[in-house]
């Protein structure tokens, strides 16, 4: 066994130099001409200054704003260089508590939504990134935010519905609205009374 | 189920046979020494190998010289990544400066036995993550380290099931192919092509790929952000193909940065079955049967559809707890519904069901959603996949030679039953072969059980050494019926070579840490040599003809007596403790009971004192 | 009770061992008394009329009639004679007439009597590969076992502490898990298995010397069958009389019948009758005219009687061929062809000459036996390739095998040929089955992997076969290889069982065990059983009965039907695999029923 080691050395001394250097440098060096946003985080610039990326959730409490999803990320969530979960099994009295006051506030917040919460906006998110939440869970939130901006519940909707992302290919995924960039179009379209 | 979610899954299923055959057969052409189409681009790549190694591509091995080979390049590859690990502060690409002075706060230290872990997890294919990679490793480390083992622990897990194959179609032969030679095939060939393409499509669709450090942003409400970003694209790509499973991020594919889109879902799910599924195809065509392989691939689509169809039901059953408070969990056309806790909007319930199945009949580990916190039901069918050591397609090679360990005890019992003496594809199936395969079988199952029970039990001196919240059971994050739940799953995931976890649990502390290596090491090798040596065995043989009174085992009958024989096996072995996990869990769940915490720490018996412990810090020492 | 069985035939056998005296020959030529326990290999011992035969050897000198009804239990006596293939005589036998010098062949202990006296015994019997084999899966199943119920203890603690409620179970109730669930019992059946199996080819009147011999006929492709004896009724008979041109058929017919008044083998007698039965010609005393035999030679190959004046012959085409020349006749054309015709179905044209005039032909034919195209056909489904051996020409030998409905045929076979025959297929990989009576048959007998010798075959013969067939029945074979698959087929269907057992047993244990720290897991209990104690205790008792149940079952062995593996096992699965699973759920209801109506728990 032992003169098994020579060949055994060599070998990864190669792969290491061919997979874990030459591989990745020739990956980094293709995306960063071909690919120039992906590559660096698909980062969102408001003149001029990064202010997150499309695809990294991020939070927002004031009411003029659609909120993202709960988020164990970090000590405060959505600590976007420590991704997390709450990894709370279905039977943990911590669950039930921790939706139970999600939703308690939730109702605080939107006194003029009625219906159920929908599932994803009371449950934290796998990476507790996630930017996007239900077109249910933004329409529950519609009435507040139009309250807050001084709008129509309508343009709102009008708002959610353009920025509601259908399923890829008519089956992929689930539709779905970006909370960030839903919340720079409000910006943009309807700034809040300050 | 929603309408959209059964045809996701179908859709997926039918792409994924479609892909089986062209990739099946361009891997048995490749391992045959015949010329593909990649051939005028590679060959001199795999030319250069061999010159710069030393490696003669013409000498054959015998089964006890490839099994050295897989060993000697194992564990040449964990000293490497232990010692890129414990030197990542002194080393190049580090710009966040882990193990530095100037490391982040959140930053997790690189610890000896954390170094030990990470080191046997990604040599054996496993990827199991003590640690939140954002967290803890530099560039360097991803790259030259782990990328590295991800690649080259895949190639070893095809290279041992094309060894087995070779058994089955070899005559009175007494070598099983090259251990070096299968391995640079497989990682030229088969690899490295399609995990560079697969890493710019990942980008394209918004995986990142750069050197630089973590971009630092103020969001819109004016708080500051950290964007951890990295080589991601590159080492996601391969993660997922070879089954590795390890995330570039703690949260693995969850993450945005990984898994960005419900396309680029799709194609990792697919990229997770796709090679495992094609060498049910390559041991098809290699053993001169396609109808062989097509069994095979036959029974692994009814236990993945078996495992799809509890999971996804379940997951979007939801929680009845949160029912009761209100919540919606019925799916709708704006929301999906179900059991979100620790799930992503874009991908929805479907997908992630679908996923946690996948990358658990393979020996992948990857999640796009957080296992802990799936229904009971839903969490068994991952559980039960990996108890049954993960022949459902599987790891890319493991899974090939787990099931046909399987089908050689299914053979056998049946074989009996036709009243020859029992045979698989010419060969005849005696005491060497059960030998071999109940060996693996029960190996697998022994360090599950054994180092799970002893983490129900183990006691250990609050902030010691060995485990520093004190007892092991107080390294939990849930009680009750998933308490237990979540160290089964770590030492099943461990010992199954998968990596995925019932993330709760804390088991970034020495006892798990070498505990759970152990448990991978011994699932790697207590599977790979008995697979190594039945191979062996095999190609000695004749071939004997086939007859009317030849067990078939190409036909429906033949599937689902393996089916039968993975399922009780698994039954048998992990029923008593699976009812005291996730079953009773479900039960309780619809009762509505809950659970807070721990009552008390039972009396137990504390392992710190045994001698084998004085021995593991000492080699501990000597490490760091 | 297999082994019971087999003890008391030994017993029988010890006392014809009973220490007779042996006449030992002397060098000088002078007879000694010795006891036959002292007689070696070589030694050369005499004989008489109602003597013992002291020892195993060979037939030097004379001719006797032997009553070797110990070892045969047939009690009719046999002929054994110097040279040939009746030479062999075996020690413990008794010489009923005349007078023999026998060389000893084997040396005291080693005798086929002490062999056979060891084998019934079953002290020298050897656990077979399979066997081996399938006790490494049952250890296996019982190392998983045991690892299932040790580490539920830590987890029973775990869970009563989570839960806050019930009492981590007694040692007692991890006991009467493990003795539940660990399939030593089966492992124990099997040695039984075994044993019923070898007991069941012992009834067959066949010996077998090993149990691998046994198992091993289970595994056979190919099955090589002597024409003569297994396929064929061994003699040729005529059925057809073909008179030459210008010659009535009745006229062949009786000059056939004349010139086989007196031949006393079958084939003259077969002559004799057919004429009877088809031309109403009676048998008629030869005396009565002047009558001369002649007898057949080897040398001119027929044979016949000269009879007032007629000299009528039959005899090979050739041989009366020239006979008729010889006597200036003329030979039709036709005749010819109709040598051709008859060889060309498989049977023996046998020509009639009254002087120089050529009569005609009778048509003698080997008489295929009945049923075995049925058994050859049986053969095929269980994936059995047949074989018939022959001395043959190739044309009659694919007639009769056509008729028989063989796959295969080896004509004009001498012992290398068979030799050949069997090594080729062994290259191929398939397994051999032969039987063989005379001592050039031993090499083949040997190089087959199940060789069945004929117990009135040479010694050799039966030292080179594992398995002797005391009947001398060729046929004998294909029960014997049914018997080897019946007895792989009830170790792998009874394990089946067991192991299916053990599944729907969990669900009476593992619920009650934890009632009380889980109410909801008695939702498993889907018997309904009343109170873990019963369930627990049903379980121990249904454990205990159902071994007991499957005794007479692994005695008997598992119905055997020739059908397809796949047939089989389809068969085989429902009715172990799936029945073993549910089986159980009614029985443990039962018991536990049973407990509570007598009060027990």
């Amino acid at each position: 066994m032992w003169r098994q080691f020579a060949p055994a050395f060599r070998m990864m001394l190669f792969f290491t130099v061919l997979v874990g250097l030459v591989y990745p440098g020739l990956v980094t060096a293709l995306s960063q001409a071909l690919f120039h946003n992906q590559a660096n985080g698909t980062l969102v610039e408001i003149r001029g200054r990064a202010v997150g990326s499309s695809l990294i959730g991020q939070n927002f409490t004031q009411p003029e704003y659609f909120h993202p999803r709960p988020s164990a990320a970090g000590s405060d969530g959505y600590d976007a260089s420590a991704s997390g979960a709450s990894n709370y099994g279905s039977t943990n009295q911590k669950l039930i508590d921790r939706v139970k006051a999600s939703v308690d506030q939730f109702r605080k917040e939107n006194p003029d939504y009625q219906g159920p919460v929908p599932a994803d906006l009371v449950t934290a998110s796998g990476s507790g990134l996630d930017p996007d939440i239900s077109a249910a869970s933004a329409e529950a939130q519609a009435a507040r935010v139009a309250k807050a901006r001084g709008l129509t519940v309508d343009k709102v909707r009008q708002l959610i519905a353009r920025h509601t992302k259908a399923r890829t290919l008519g089956f992929l995924g689930e539709p779905r609205v970006n909370v960030l960039e839903i919340n720079l179009a409000l910006d943009r379209h309807f700034p809040a009374p300050r | 189920m929603t309408a959209n979610g059964v045809l996701y899954i179908l859709v997926f299923f039918l792409v994924l046979l479609a892909l089986t055959k062209p990739l099946g057969l361009y891997m048995a052409n490749l391992f045959e020494g015949k010329r593909t189409f990649l051939h005028p681009l590679l060959r001199p790549l795999e030319r250069l190998v061999y010159r710069l190694t030393g490696v003669r591509e013409d000498s054959e091995q015998r089964w006890t010289q490839y099994a050295a080979s897989v060993i000697a390049f194992s564990l040449v590859g964990f000293l490497f990544v232990y010692i890129i690990q414990r030197l990542q502060g002194f080393l190049l690409l580090n710009p966040m400066g882990f193990s530095t002075g100037h490391a982040p706060g959140n930053a997790t230290a690189m610890t000896p036995d954390l170094a030990f872990n990470t080191a046997v997890s990604f040599m054996t294919n496993t990827n199991w993550q003590s640690y939140g990679g954002e967290t803890t490793l530099s560039y360097f480390v991803q790259m030259a380290a782990l990328t590295v083992q991800n690649f080259v622990s895949a190639a070893a897990g095809i290279a041992v099931a094309i060894a087995l194959i070779r058994g089955f179609a070899r005559k009175q032969a007494n070598s099983i192919g090259n251990f070096w030679v299968d391995l640079t095939r497989a990682t030229v060939y088969v690899l490295l092509p399609l995990a560079f393409v697969f890493a710019l499509f990942l980008c394209a669709r918004g995986v990142p790929q750069t050197l630089k450090a973590y971009q630092k942003v103020t969001t819109i409400e004016g708080a500051a952000q950290t964007i951890a970003v990295g080589p991601v694209a590159s080492q996601e790509s391969i993660k997922m193909l070879g089954t590795n499973g390890g995330g570039f991020f703690n949260t693995n594919s969850a993450h945005p940065f990984e898994n960005p889109t419900p396309l680029t879902n799709f194609t990792e799910i697919l990229a997770i079955l796709i090679i495992s599924s094609g060498l049910t195809y390559t041991f098809g065509r290699m053993v001169g049967d396609t109808r062989q392989g097509w069994a095979v691939f036959a029974a692994m689509a009814f236990l993945f559809f078996a495992g799809v169809f509890i999971c996804y039901p379940s997951e979007q059953a939801g929680n009845p707890q949160l029912a009761r408070l209100g919540v919606a969990t019925a799916a709708t056309r704006t929301q999906p519904g179900g059991n979100m806790e620790g799930k992503e909007v874009r991908f929805g319930i479907a997908s992630s069901a679908l996923w946690a199945t996948a990358t658990t009949d393979a020996s992948n580990g990857s999640v796009n959603s957080m296992h802990d916190s799936y229904t009971p039901l839903g969490g068994l069918i991952p559980m039960f996949n990996l108890q049954t050591d993960e022949v459902i397609f599987g790891g890319v090679g493991s899974g090939l030679y787990g099931i046909l360990l399987y089908a050689i005890v299914g053979v056998f019992i049946a074989g009996l039953m036709v009243g020859r003496t029992p045979e698989y594809l010419g060969k005849k199936i005696e005491q060497k072969e059960v030998k071999m395969a109940m060996v693996a079988i029960i190996a697998t199952a022994f360090v599950i059980l054994v180092f799970t029970a002893m983490s129900m039990v183990a006691r250990f001196a609050k902030n010691g050494y060995w485990n520093p919240p004190g007892p092991a059971i107080a390294n939990l994050n849930n009680s009750g019926p998933h308490g237990l739940s979540e160290i089964l799953y770590a030492y099943s995931s461990g010992a199954e070579n998968n990596g995925s976890a019932f993330a709760g649990i804390n088991v970034n502390t020495p006892w798990y840490n070498l505990t759970l290596g152990l448990a991978m090491l011994i699932g790697r090798f207590g599977f790979i040599l008995p697979a190594l040596a039945i191979a062996g065995s095999l190609a000695a043989k004749k071939k004997v003809p086939t007859t009317n009174g030849t067990l078939p085992t190409h036909g429906a009958l033949f599937v689902g007596l393996l089916v039968g024989v993975i399922v009780v096996i698994g039954a048998l072995t992990f029923f008593p403790a699976l009812s005291l996990g996730p079953l009773v869990e479900h039960l309780v769940m619809r009762e509505g009971r809950l659970f807070s915490s721990l009552l008390s720490v039972a009396p137990g018996f504390s392992p710190a004192c045994a001698p084998m412990h004085r021995g593991a810090a000492w080699m501990l020492g000597i490490w760091s | 009770m297999a082994e019971a069985r087999g003890k008391a035939q030994a017993d029988t056998l010890r006392k014809t061992k009973t220490d007779s005296m042996a006449k030992r020959i002397t060098s000088r030529g002078k007879i000694e008394f010795i006891p036959a326990s002292k007689l070696r290999a070589g030694d050369v011992v005499t004989c008489e009329a109602s003597d013992i035969i002291p020892g195993d050897g060979e037939v030097i000198e004379g001719i006797a009639t032997v009553d070797e009804s110990v070892i045969t239990g047939e009690s009719a006596p046999v002929i054994r004679e110097s040279g040939g293939d009746r030479s062999a005589v075996t020690g413990g036998t008794k010489v009923l007439s005349d007078q023999i010098k026998v060389r000893i062949t084997s040396n005291p202990g080693e005798t086929f009597l002490d062999r056979m006296i060891t084998l019934v015994e079953g002290a020298e019997r050897q656990k077979t590969p399979n066997e081996i084999a399938l006790n490494i899966l049952i250890a296996g199943m019982t190392l998983i076992f045991l690892l299932a119920v040790v580490t539920l203890q830590p987890f029973a603690v775990f869970s009563v502490n989570s839960a806050g409620a019930g009492t981590v179970p007694s040692v007692a109730v991890f006991v009467s898990l493990l003795v539940c669930l660990i399939p030593t019992t089966i492992g124990g059946l099997l040695s039984a298995i075994g044993i019923a199996g070898m007991d069941r080819v012992m009834q067959h009147n066949v010996l077998a010397m090993s149990g691998k011999a046994v198992e091993a006929s289970g595994d056979v492709d190919t099955l090589l069958l002597d024409k003569t004896g297994t396929i064929t009724l061994g003699n040729r008979q005529a059925v057809e009389f073909i008179p030459a041109e210008g010659v009535s058929e009745s006229e062949v017919a009786d000059a056939a019948q004349l010139s086989s008044l007196a031949d006393e083998t079958p084939e003259g007698r077969s002559i004799v009758v057919l004429a009877k039965q088809k031309y109403r010609l009676r048998g008629r005393h030869v005396s009565e005219h002047e009558a001369r035999f002649i007898p057949f030679t080897a040398l001119t190959r027929m044979s016949g009687v000269d009879l007032d004046g007629r000299q009528l012959r039959k005899g090979a085409g050739d041989a009366i061929l020239k006979f008729v020349q010889e006597q200036g006749g003329e030979v039709p054309a036709s005749f010819t062809t109709i040598i051709n015709n008859i060889a060309r179905t498989g049977g023996t044209p046998l020509a009639v000459a009254d002087g120089p005039r050529l009569l005609g032909v009778v048509h003698l034919k080997d008489i295929v036996k009945g049923g075995i195209k049925e058994r050859m056909a049986q053969l095929r489904a269980m994936g059995i390739r047949s074989v018939m051996i022959t001395g043959d020409n190739p044309l009659t030998a694919a007639a009769i095998a056509n008729e028989a409905g063989v796959d295969d045929f080896l004509a004009q076979a001498t012992p290398k040929d068979k030799m050949d025959f069997i090594k080729k297929e062994q290259g191929q990989g398939r397994l051999v089955a032969m039987t063989g009576d005379g001592t050039n048959d031993a090499p083949a007998l040997a190089q087959a992997d199940v060789g069945v010798a004929m117990n009135t075959g040479t010694m050799a013969a039966k030292e080179a076969g594992n398995m002797v067939d005391l009947d001398s029945n060729p046929t004998k074979l294909i029960e014997i290889v049914a018997i080897g698959k019946q007895l792989l087929i009830t170790r792998g269907s009874l394990t089946t069982f067991s192991i299916m057992n053990d599944v729907s047993k969990y669900f009476a244990i593992i619920p009650a065990m934890f009632a009380a720290t889980y109410p909801a897991l008695e939702k498993l209990n889907i018997m309904r059983l009343r109170t873990p104690q019963s369930a627990v205790l049903a379980a121990v008792i249904f454990n205990a009965l159902i071994i007991i149940a499957l005794v007479p079952l692994a005695l008997r062995g598992v119905r055997y039907r020739p059908q397809s593996a796949a047939g089989m096992l389809r068969r085989n699965l429902w009715i172990y695999g799936v029945g073993g699973f549910i089986a159980p759920f009614p029985f443990i209801w039962l018991i536990d029923r049973l407990l509570a109506l007598f009060h027990l728990a």
